[in-house]
């Protein structure tokens, strides 16, 4: 199941749709950040609204989206974690320390929208 | 009383199957969204880690009930290469496969009941359970 990236401005929005096994995860990694490139994206947002399970290796993947798009001067926003997964997560173990996350898409692309006042 | 679920595992495709399968189970033993999601999660867990380590075996999902709590119990079992140090394997961010080290201490972690066995070069049985929390 691939997940479908957007343009919109400056930023690209992978809307994750359903699902998704370790190969996805790692199809999107590499998709985004050669996509990263090709648009000058200055953005990425992942919304993960749709995912019922975050395990190890979905977290682990999405910190490494979020590292490499740093890498290549993109910020990412991680948004739509949902309530009960929040909670697997954090009793997992897992943390998304030193990643933006945000409440929803719409509060995703302002924190993306002031990074960019910020910068000018 | 119940069936039980026999779910092979030899692929990522049959772990986002076996999760799937046992949230549907948790769900229709009346466990919360919540509980439903932890079970799916420490599904998952188990599931990477056979197919990490031992590349492919079984996760069997039944219904129990134990001193009167209704819960899920569920197997994961493998024979694979076997855990040399299972008491190292359960502390966090210890890993021989390069991973966050997170799957079996964090499988225990989100489970009531919690168990392995191995045997190097036998395989390796992990044993969890998840219990209804009693309302009122």
């Amino acid at each position: 199941m691939e997940v479908p990236i957007l343009k919109q401005g400056h930023y690209l929005i992978a809307s994750i749709q359903s699902a998704l096994t370790d190969a996805d995860l790692s199809q999107l990694r590499e998709a985004l950040i050669a996509r990263v490139g090709k648009y000058r994206a200055r953005g990425v947002i992942v919304d993960v609204t749709a995912l019922d399970v975050m395990d190890s290796f979905a977290v682990r993947t999405l910190r490494d989206i979020a590292h490499m798009a740093r890498l290549r001067g993109s910020e990412t926003v991680i948004v739509g974690i949902q309530p009960e997964v929040a909670f697997a997560m954090v009793q997992l173990g897992l943390s998304l320390k030193g990643i933006v996350t945000a409440l929803d898409l719409e509060e995703g692309l302002a924190f993306l929208d002031a990074k960019a006042r910020e910068r000018g | 009383m119940d069936d039980e679920l026999r779910l092979p595992i030899a692929s990522d495709v049959d772990i986002v199957n076996a999760r799937a399968k046992g949230r549907d189970l948790a769900a229709a033993h009346g466990f919360t969204l919540g509980d439903q999601t932890v079970i799916a999660t420490a599904i998952s867990e188990v599931a990477r880690n056979i197919l990490l380590y031992a590349r492919r075996g079984e996760v069997r999902i039944r219904a129990a009930t134990d001193t009167g709590r209704d819960g899920l119990l569920i197997v994961a079992e493998d024979h694979g290469p076997g855990i040399r140090d299972v008491a190292r394997a359960l502390q966090d961010g210890f890993s021989t496969s390069g991973g966050l080290g997170l799957g079996l201490p964090g499988a225990r972690r989100l489970m009531d009941d919690f168990d392995v066995q191995s045997v190097p070069g036998q395989g390796t049985t992990v044993t969890m359970a998840k219990w209804k929390r009693a309302h009122g």
